[in-house]
């Protein structure tokens, strides 16, 4: 894994190690041409950390190696850091060189005797295979054997000074115990730590059953270097040691794309769903549908055709599947397809970091898009109180780095309230988005509530909505609120049923009104009918009057003349029209 | 087997007893080394023994390939059993003969 370049300055020439955050700390290697002690207890992974040195040294830094073996075999050395993947057996030729330097059983020590044969022998080696790196693994072997500090004393001084005439980057381990390792009067390796340039300790112990390694950089001449006691790791590539990227500067790609949450309807309160390679967190009690939300997502994730891991610290991954079945999340194919790895880590115990390492290591493998960790909060069990918050620090700040997008679901404790959300995890602060569950007992009922405390950049719900699990799937419901609370569950039916009723009534009365008017009208109508034939009537009768006035007038002058011609009488006056 | 090969180890005739002394040029503990190896011979050891001394500054190749790495190392190489290791400058006498199985023919 490659690491941006730090921030400490860089005085002095270094060596890179390849371990790494072992680079990064001491901000490139351990110091060229110079001295390192190594301290640490037994199996506390000095050994490892010698090779690895070497190793990286011959394959990729053209700088060939020999390795003083004072303690154990070579070939088994060699043979227990193939499991590493290192090709120790192909550098061993030209650029990898052991030297066994074990007492052998029988030997008989009478006198003083110095290491001038070895550093001689050695010398000869060094010119013939230009070796730039020298190990001498556990030193304290051989200094056993001389017989009082002065002689002790003596030795260190002449492997020191010969180390600094050749120029060669020396790395020495010696053993000691945990307590041993911080005092500075242990003879002879407190002497030693005065007389090298830098000191590295590593330890390792166990809190609660729990096995945590810890390495610190106890002193780098003329270098600045991160202080702190930092965890790590031994894991299938060796090494490891786990950094922070506090002072380094970021350079991970931001993207503004969404990925849906498994959920429409909690995309559309998130404004659209996650953003690609963000950290969501959700948290709530057992039972609260943590899983089911994150499964969604991982459902949602493979639909999509991104490569998914799904780390269940709680069940069974054939347990995970059937459950969320129940709810239609369907995950089965998607398993067969190889588009999503599940991993069950139930019976694994073990710090923190080491929970990691594994998962970045199956992610790595998988070639993971999406990651869904469930629960978190497992990290945080007895024994790792201490670096669960570095740990959690760490993951988001990889998955950042990668681009992944992660939900992980973090149980709370019955007895704890939700603002202290994630507990001694404190992964609340850091995620990007935290989607909380919680149980709304009302009326004698428990509903699953859901509502989004926080999501960095986006517009957000601030509702809370309650969460719907059925076989057809996980939704949200529409939200009744009623004197200032959310209705769930059957509250929420009656009043969704209540409002059905009424919009019934509603829509009878407005019928019936409608046929009552209708009613009226055509009353009306007839009645404009009626009136009309009424009026024609009058119409006619009042034309008949008129016809009958004139006809009777005109007889009745008609009749006066010739009752006048008939009597014979004047001639009329002449008529007025 | 050990144990008894050692006690039936008082030598007796010929110079049966061969000696490999690596040292680092002139350091002192290997100049020592060989004057108290020549000493001792000659006291309990006379005209039975023969000593090479070896300089691993000038012959490095073969320490190494020897595996010998500190300095002095002697070598026992003859009479069997196997051969046998002594590291220092051999300053004192009794344990020496004792490591080289010369217990008897000290007393």
């Amino acid at each position: 894994m490659r690491y941006p370049h730090s921030l400490l300055t860089k005085t002095l020439a270094k060596t890179p190690t390849g371990i790494a955050g072992f680079d990064e700390i001491t901000g490139g290697g351990l110091p060229s041409g110079r001295t390192t002690l190594l301290v640490g207890g037994p199996g506390s992974g000095k050994t490892i950390f010698a090779l690895q040195f070497l190793v990286h040294g011959a394959q990729d830094c053209e700088e060939p190696g020999i390795f003083v073996a004072f303690e154990e075999a070579s070939k088994r050395i060699v043979a227990n850091a193939e499991s590493f993947g290192w090709k120790i057996a192909a550098l061993q030729r030209k650029k990898l060189f052991f030297l066994d330097a074990q007492p052998i059983p029988d030997l008989v020590q009478l006198g003083n005797f110095d290491l001038g044969g070895m550093l001689a022998a050695l010398e000869a080696q060094i010119r013939e295979m230009g070796a730039r790196r020298i190990v001498f693994d556990a030193l304290d072997v051989v200094l056993a054997l001389l017989p009082d500090p002065a002689a002790k004393r003596r030795e260190i001084y002449r492997l020191h000074e010969w180390l600094l005439g050749r120029g060669l980057t020396g790395l020495i381990t010696a053993k000691a115990g945990a307590d041993e390792a911080h005092s500075i009067n242990q003879q002879p390796f407190g002497f030693m730590q005065f007389m090298v340039d830098c000191a590295v300790i590593l330890d390792h112990s166990v809190v609660l059953g729990v096995s945590q390694r810890n390495l610190r950089v106890q002193k780098y001449r003329g270098s600045s270097f991160d202080e702190n006691e930092m965890p790590f790791l031994i894991g299938n590539g060796g090494f490891e040691v786990a950094v922070a990227h506090t002072l380094v500067p970021r350079s991970t790609k931001v993207s503004s794309e969404r990925v849906s949450s498994g959920v429409k309807r909690l995309d559309t309160m998130l404004g659209g769903g996650y953003y690609r390679g963000a950290s969501v967190l959700i948290t709530g009690f057992p039972g609260t549908a943590k899983t089911t939300l994150a499964g969604a997502f991982a459902e949602a994730a493979c639909r999509r055709g991104e490569r998914t891991l799904f780390v269940s610290f709680d069940s069974d991954a054939n347990e995970v599947i059937r459950d969320l079945t129940s709810v239609g999340i369907r995950l089965d194919r998607y398993l067969k397809s190889r588009l999503l790895r599940m991993a069950s880590a139930r019976t694994i115990t073990g710090s923190a970091e080491s929970y990691l390492m594994r998962i970045k290591t199956l992610a790595q493998e998988h070639k993971a898009r999406c990651l869904v960790i469930d629960p978190v909060s497992t990290w945080s069990k007895s024994g790792n109180d201490s670096s669960a918050h570095s740990v959690a620090e760490r993951l988001i700040d990889w998955t950042k780095c990668e681009g992944i997008t992660v939900v992980c679901t973090s149980l709370l404790n019955e007895m704890s309230r939700q603002t202290e959300g994630g507990s001694s995890l404190q992964i609340s602060t850091l995620a990007d988005t935290w989607i909380d569950l919680n149980y709304v007992v009302q009326a004698g009922e428990r509903n699953r509530g859901l509502s989004i405390i926080k999501s960095r950049g986006t517009a957000h719900s601030n509702q809370v909505r309650e969460l719907v699990l059925s076989d057809a799937g996980v939704t949200l419901s529409d939200t009744y609120t009623a004197g200032g609370e959310v209705l769930m569950g059957t509250l929420r039916w009656e009043k969704e049923s209540a409002e059905r009723v009424a919009s019934k009534v509603t829509e009878a009365a407005a019928k019936l009104k409608r046929v009552r008017l209708d009613a009226e009208e055509a009353e009306l109508g007839m009645r404009v009918k009626a009136l009309q034939v009424e009026l024609e009537a009058k119409q006619v009768e009042k034309a008949l009057l008129a016809h009958t006035t004139e006809t009777r007038a005109g007889e009745l002058s008609q009749g006066r003349t010739r009752m006048g011609e008939l009597r014979g009488a004047d001639a009329a006056l002449p008529l007025r029209k | 087997m050990t144990r008894r090969a050692r006690t039936k180890a008082p030598p007796k005739t010929g110079a049966d007893f061969k000696f490999r002394l690596y040292v680092a040029g002139d350091a002192q503990n290997s100049a020592q080394a060989i004057a108290n190896l020549t000493a001792l011979c000659k006291a309990y050891l006379e005209n039975r023994h023969s000593i090479e001394v070896v300089n691993v500054f000038r012959e490095p190749k073969r320490a190494l390939a020897d595996g010998v790495l500190m300095t002095p190392t002697l070598v026992k190489l003859a009479p069997l059993p196997a051969p046998r290791r002594i590291v220092g400058t051999l300053s004192q006498v009794r344990p020496v003969l004792l490591a080289l199985g010369l217990e008897i023919a000290a007393v």
